[in-house]
């Protein structure tokens, strides 16, 4: 491993679709890194890339209409140009993920333990009477109780946060090293959400694996994450640890995500207030900052925000970065003086 | 786009050319006979084409259809009658030379032919020595006699023609030996010895030879006898035995070993085997003739349409073809119960006025449909001669001013309106009746198409006085072919006004000439061949006078020459093919 | 019961519509007599054959033939036909339910072979267009798939084989057919084509079923899972993709065949082929009323049985319809 390059590092990421009406530039220049036994959240709203980022990491994507540049390095090896070959194996293997519904990313002919089963034999050359007994044990791990009972049962026969168990089990049946759970809790009801996230929580820290957890709900991120990566039109648009996210963030996005996501910490009765206005179209973003047309701040800039599109730059945070025209001073009045008194207001 | 068709069409043509020579050459080298026929349109009319005595072999056929039956005793098909000669020998039979000698009968299980007595009421076959069914029985005349009579019981056997029980002397209430098992029948047949057989009819018949020449008298052994079964296995007295028989699918016929030659004055036997397949798809057909890969379409009916623009294009497909005349005739009744066909010289007018061509045309022009006629028997019926009263115009048109004339001399002179029918599924007899609408409207005839199913078109529509009448059927779509080629054969149900039954179901609708009717009792009681035969004329003409009868067209069929076969040549009497005398060159 | 049903509605059919139509006792015994007979002789034949009874009388006697049997007289001697007797064909005097089971053998050679063949074809053809939708070869099946729909069997059937028996001389011509169990080469021959021809028609069809069922499951959920384990791309499309695509098309299938079963009535006419579907044409040209109920029965038990089967089928294949 070359020196100083993390466990995960995505640099200049971008994936386009060329289509008919232009090319749609879901992911369009993403950096960051991630380590062995950290959580980076990536958090922003439908459309703005997230799951376009992660199944891109995935290497799974059609290679006949998506265009992926950039790199991807993962444990010193680059994958983005590695051969398809390579990457399936790795696939599943030392990378795995889990998606949102579980009820309809397991295939509904097969038994929950078939598939595990089948996710085991991918990567490792054993029996199928080895790799089912590999499956109970894993189903038991995540707390499904008599595995080697419902090892045989149909999806369907699962309980939602059953399924979800499930899904972990097959995800972490090969011990990755990195795991990227995509909404692994929106399907779930709340107090199956929270079973969830602690299950994750200590799956995580035993096996040390690094973990990317994309979501709507700042709550997940409060409760997993080190870092957070906020993502707007394809780009990220403020990047912090955690408790800087919540405590001194920086961007009138994210400001903005802070009022309008729910948040598991917070009372459900809270009033949430959306974003005005609508996500940006990717094949042809605004002007300017891209989130400008949405933003109660861009006459503060002095035009800059409709004609310059802002780099992403240091911010008042440690290792903290966004992407905005404002300086950090007046970001950080803002926050204080104009928002946050706002967003906590009875 | 119309040019590379046509290339393509040529190309393939060009290709089937190369294959059938290739075949031809095949066949040549193996044929030591060397006979040189040369393959061309109706080479095998009145001749026989590539003679050879070579023995061996198999003969492939096939059918569209289905046998009515295998039974000598209960089969009413030409073609049928025509092959079972194969495996039957009735006491005489049509001649199987080629050219006119085919229409006349020959003996076969008879010594010679039947020798009237009584004013020709009584007549007597006798039957060759030494013939034997294929277990090796000899035939008797007693034989003959049950075969006869069992074909009368029509509840068994419903599909056979009913000539004996119409003329022999049966009992009273006679139904056959199985009913009627011990009833004496001596009144209708006598058997003195093994070798004599007498049959006794009711009234005199000159022509009865016709009727001995027919398959009923084909010998069945009583002891054998299954019924209606029995055209499962018919026992054999020809050449060839069945060997299998899938009713509905294939049967097989291979040599019968207790057939003598000697015993047999014209059978050549020259195959080891026939293999007839029965349910084929037409087209089917017609394309495996012209390949090679069967020999006979055994029902002798000619192309389908899809075949017949094809060979008829093409000149090397074309010399592959005979072009035979039926004994059937595809005419138009003008009756004379429907006003003002009442009036003689409004049904002339129809005569004058009827463009030919264009009726013949409607049947598939001179090839596939027919030769005009002029006059209601066919030129192959021993004894037809041309009568043609009615001038056409020059080009067979149709003339005009001879059919206004007419219609003046009727009192219509603008002509005047009746209907015309036909049946509803066969396009041909549209055709037919739109061509007469067309002809007929110019001189101010209106004819209106009056369409009706053929399953019931004579027994309650056109062949139904009553109906004719009330609803002004003035001209009826109509055809008719003879049982055999003899004028009583052919004339008998379509011109004597005896037939016409008040319920329906004749096809004799418009012939109602008391004079006709005893012309023909007259001609059917001589027992002179000649004299009979100028009778038929006779009535030929005097219903042409009487123009009851727009006579169409004589009908011709286009058939496939077989061609890996020697011996090839058309029997007048059953217009396709012989049978009995082909081989494999 | 369905059976009963069924056969007693096709009786009841094949009774009226000829009376309907003005037909008599008479004219139905027409059929059963050759040309030119006497009207005595018709009305001896309807009588025998019981025309003049009426309808139930006629079922009556009929569905007791099937259970017991029933005699009929040629004659010279009386044939049994034994239970099942389904009819009894006065034509050709035969009892129909042997004859039936003598051609079941060649529609099923005929039915099971194409099913292979379309099976086959289908199914890859569309899942390969699925795969690679808008592409040069996507459209071409297509295309290809939109005239094997539209091309009636007889046309590519009297093509096939003017091409290719005929003039190529690669396959067999029409009529030829021999039993599996006399000759097996023979039998593969003979049916070569007609499995192509019919096949195609089908396999047309399945193609685009195919193709839309794949296009549906492979943008499916569990469809990305199987990806991100790290499947073989193979494997993602067969096992997962066309496993789930299948359900739908096998519903289809299991019809298709059931009434191909009853007879592939324009591919055996085509070729001549002695099967079911032949029989009832054959029967219908002759007018042979006995053999047609039969074969309409018998199609109509495929049928029934194939449905069934079907559901039976679905319940095994979709675990949530079991288990529900
Ligand atoms: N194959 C594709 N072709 C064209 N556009 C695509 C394709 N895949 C994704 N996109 C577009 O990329 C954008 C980002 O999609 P993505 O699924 O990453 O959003 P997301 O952030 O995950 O949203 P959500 O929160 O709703 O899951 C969307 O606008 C989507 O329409
Ligand atoms: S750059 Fe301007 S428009 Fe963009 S976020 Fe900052 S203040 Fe708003
Ligand atoms: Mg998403």
């Amino acid at each position: 491993m070359p020196e100083g390059q993390a466990f995960l590092e995505v640099k200049d990421l971008k994936i386009h679709f060329p289509t008919d009406d232009g090319v749609v530039r879901s992911v369009d220049g993403l950096n960051f890194k991630l380590e062995r036994g950290k959580t980076l959240g990536i958090v922003g709203e439908s459309g703005s890339g997230k799951s376009v980022t992660s199944l891109g990491i995935m290497g799974i994507y059609n290679h006949r209409n998506s265009q992926i540049s950039g790199e991807i390095w993962l444990d010193g090896d680059e994958i983005v140009s590695a051969d398809r070959e390579t990457v399936r194996k790795l696939r599943g293997n030392k990378l795995a993920m889990i998606f949102q519904d579980p009820l309809s990313a397991m295939h509904p002919y097969y038994t929950v333990g078939a598939q595990i089963v089948e996710a085991y034999r991918v990567h490792h050359n054993v029996s199928k009477k080895v790799a089912r007994k590999h499956a109970v044990d894993m189903l038991g791990r995540v707390g499904i109780p008599q595995p080697d009972r419902r090892v045989d049962d149909y999806p369907h026969q699962f309980s939602g946060g059953m399924r979800q168990r499930a899904m972990i089990a097959m995800a972490l049946v090969n011990d990755p090293q990195l795991l990227i759970a995509d909404e692994p809790t929106t399907a779930l009801d709340v107090t199956v959400q929270a079973q969830i996230m602690d299950l994750m929580h200590d799956l995580q820290a035993e096996f040390n694996s690094a973990l990317i957890v994309i979501t709507h709900d700042l709550g997940v991120v409060a409760e997993l994450a080190d870092e957070v990566l906020v993502m707007y039109g394809g780009r990220c648009i403020e990047y912090a640890s955690a408790t800087t996210i919540f405590d001194q963030p920086e961007h009138p996005y994210t400001w903005g995500l802070l009022g309008s996501m729910p948040r598991m910490d917070r009372a459900t009765q809270e009033r949430l207030v959306p974003i005005p206005g609508s996500p940006p179209s990717l094949i042809n973003l605004p002007q300017g900052c891209s989130f400008s047309p949405r933003c109660a701040f861009e006459d503060r800039t002095g035009g800059l925000g409709a004609t310059v599109v802002p780099e992403l730059a240091r911010a008042g945070g440690s290792n903290h970065l966004v992407r905005c025209h404002l300086p950090t001073e007046e970001r950080q009045r803002i926050w204080a003086e104009e928002v946050k008194p706002k967003l906590e207001a009875p | 786009m119309m040019r590379k068709t046509r290339a393509l069409v040529a190309g393939t043509a060009a290709l089937a050319l190369t294959l059938s020579a290739a075949a031809c050459g095949g066949s040549d080298s193996d044929s030591s006979s060397g006979s040189g026929a040369k393959a061309e349109f109706n080479a095998a009319l009145t001749k026989v084409f590539n003679a050879s005595e070579k023995k061996g072999g198999t003969i492939k056929l096939a059918n569209a259809g289905d046998w009515d039956s295998l039974d000598p005793g209960e089969t009413y098909y030409g073609y049928s009658w025509n092959f079972l000669r194969l495996y039957a020998r009735g006491l005489l039979t049509f001649n199987p030379v080629p050219g006119p000698e085919g229409n006349e009968l020959t003996p076969d299980l008879a010594e010679g032919m039947g020798t009237p007595s009584d004013g020709g009421k009584t007549w007597t076959y006798k039957i060759r020595k030494g013939v034997k069914f294929e277990d090796g029985t000899e035939v008797t005349s007693k034989d003959v006699k049950y075969a006869v009579l069992r074909s009368t019981d029509k509840e068994t056997f419903p599909s056979g023609p009913a000539y004996f029980e119409g003329f022999l002397n049966l009992p009273e209430g006679y139904k056959g030996p199985y009913k009627s098992k011990g009833v004496n029948t001596d009144s209708a047949i006598t058997t003195p010895d093994d070798q004599t057989i007498v049959f006794h009819l009711k009234s005199a018949f000159g022509g009865f030879d016709y009727i001995a020449a027919l398959p009923q008298t084909a010998p069945v052994p009583e002891a054998k006898d299954t019924g209606a079964k029995y055209k499962e296995h018919v026992i054999s007295t020809g050449p060839y035995k069945f060997e299998t028989n899938n009713l509905g699918k294939d049967f097989k016929l291979v040599r019968n070993d207790q057939w003598d030659q000697a015993t047999d004055p014209f059978r050549k036997a020259l195959p080891d085997a026939y293999e007839v397949q029965l349910n084929v798809n037409a087209d089917d057909i017609d394309n495996r003739l012209l390949s090679g890969d069967l020999d006979i379409d055994i029902t002798g009916t000619g192309v389908q349409p899809a075949a017949l623009g094809r060979v008829v294009g093409d000149p090397a497909l074309k010399a592959q073809t005979d072009n035979p005349t039926l004994a059937r005739l595809w005419y138009t009744s003008i009756n004379p119960t429907v006003a003002p066909f009442d009036n003689i010289d409004c049904r002339k007018a129809v005569e004058y006025a009827a463009d030919r061509v264009g009726y013949q045309t409607a049947y598939g022009g001179p090839l596939a449909g027919g030769e005009i006629a002029t006059s209601v028997l066919p030129p192959q019926i021993p004894g037809a001669a041309k009568v043609d009263l009615y001038s056409a115009g020059a080009d067979n048109t149709g003339d005009a001013a001879k059919a206004k004339e007419a219609l003046t001399a009727c009192g219509q002179p603008n002509g005047f309106a009746t209907n015309i029918s036909y049946r509803a599924e066969r396009p041909k007899e549209k055709a037919a009746a739109e061509s007469l609408q067309q002809s007929l409207g110019k001189v101010g005839i209106q004819l209106t198409l009056k369409p009706f199913p053929q399953g019931d078109y004579f027994s309650q529509y056109a062949g139904n006085p009553g109906y004719v009448k009330s609803n002004n059927l003035g001209l009826v779509v109509n055809g008719w072919g003879a049982d055999w080629n003899d004028g009583f054969g052919f004339l008998s149900q379509i011109v004597d006004s005896r037939v016409i039954r008040e319920t329906g179901g004749s096809s004799n609708t418009s012939v109602r000439i008391p004079e006709v009717d005893t012309m023909l009792d007259a001609a059917i009681a001589e027992t002179d061949a000649a004299k009979r035969e100028a009778a038929w004329a006779a009535i030929d003409k005097r219903v042409m006078e009487e123009a009851v009868i727009f006579p169409g067209i004589v009908a011709k069929s286009l058939i496939i020459r077989p061609k890996r076969l020697s011996n090839v040549f058309v029997s007048e009497a059953f217009s396709m093919y012989d049978y009995l005398s082909l081989g494999v060159a | 019961m369905l059976l009963f049903i069924i056969s007693a509605a096709t009786f009841s059919i094949f009774y009226m519509v000829p009376r309907l139509l003005g037909g008599t006792p008479e004219t139905l015994a027409t059929r059963y007599v050759g040309r030119a007979a006497t009207p005595e002789t018709v009305h001896l034949i309807a009588e025998k054959l019981g025309f003049y009874d009426p309808i139930w009388v006629q079922y009556g006697s009929w569905v007791k033939a099937i259970f017991v049997g029933a005699d009929y007289d040629l004659g010279a001697s009386v044939e049994h036909c034994a239970a099942p007797c389904f009819g009894y064909s006065f034509i050709t005097h035969n009892a129909v339910w042997p004859e039936l089971i003598d051609r079941l053998p060649v529609t099923l050679s005929l039915a099971i072979g194409a099913a292979i063949l379309w099976m086959l074809l289908g199914l890859s053809i569309g899942t390969l267009s699925a795969l690679r939708r808008g592409s040069f070869l996507d459209r071409a099946a297509m295309t290809f798939s939109l005239a094997g729909v539209s091309l009636p069997i007889f046309f590519t059937g009297m093509i096939g084989l003017l091409l290719f028996s005929y003039t190529l001389g690669w396959t067999a011509p029409g009529g030829t057919y021999t039993p599996f169990l006399e000759n097996p080469g023979e039998w593969f021959y003979a049916l070569l084509l007609p499995w192509i021809v019919l096949a195609l028609q089908f396999s047309a069809q399945y193609a685009r079923l195919t193709r839309a069922g794949m296009l549906e499951t492979m943008g499916e959920d569990y469809i990305r899972t199987a990806r991100a384990k790290g499947l073989r791309e193979r494997d993602v499309t067969v096992k997962h993709g066309l496993r789930a695509a299948l359900t739908p098309i096998l519903t289809i299938f299991g019809l298709d065949f059931g009434l191909l079963l009853g007879g592939a009535v324009l591919t055996e006419q085509v070729f001549s082929l002695p099967g079911l579907g032949k029989y009832a044409v054959d029967a219908i040209t002759n007018n042979d009323l006995p053999k047609v109920l039969g074969v309409t029965l018998m199609a109509a038990f495929f049928v029934v049985v194939a449905n069934l089967i079907v559901d039976l089928f679905y319940a095994v294949v979709d675990p949530r319809v079991r288990l529900g």
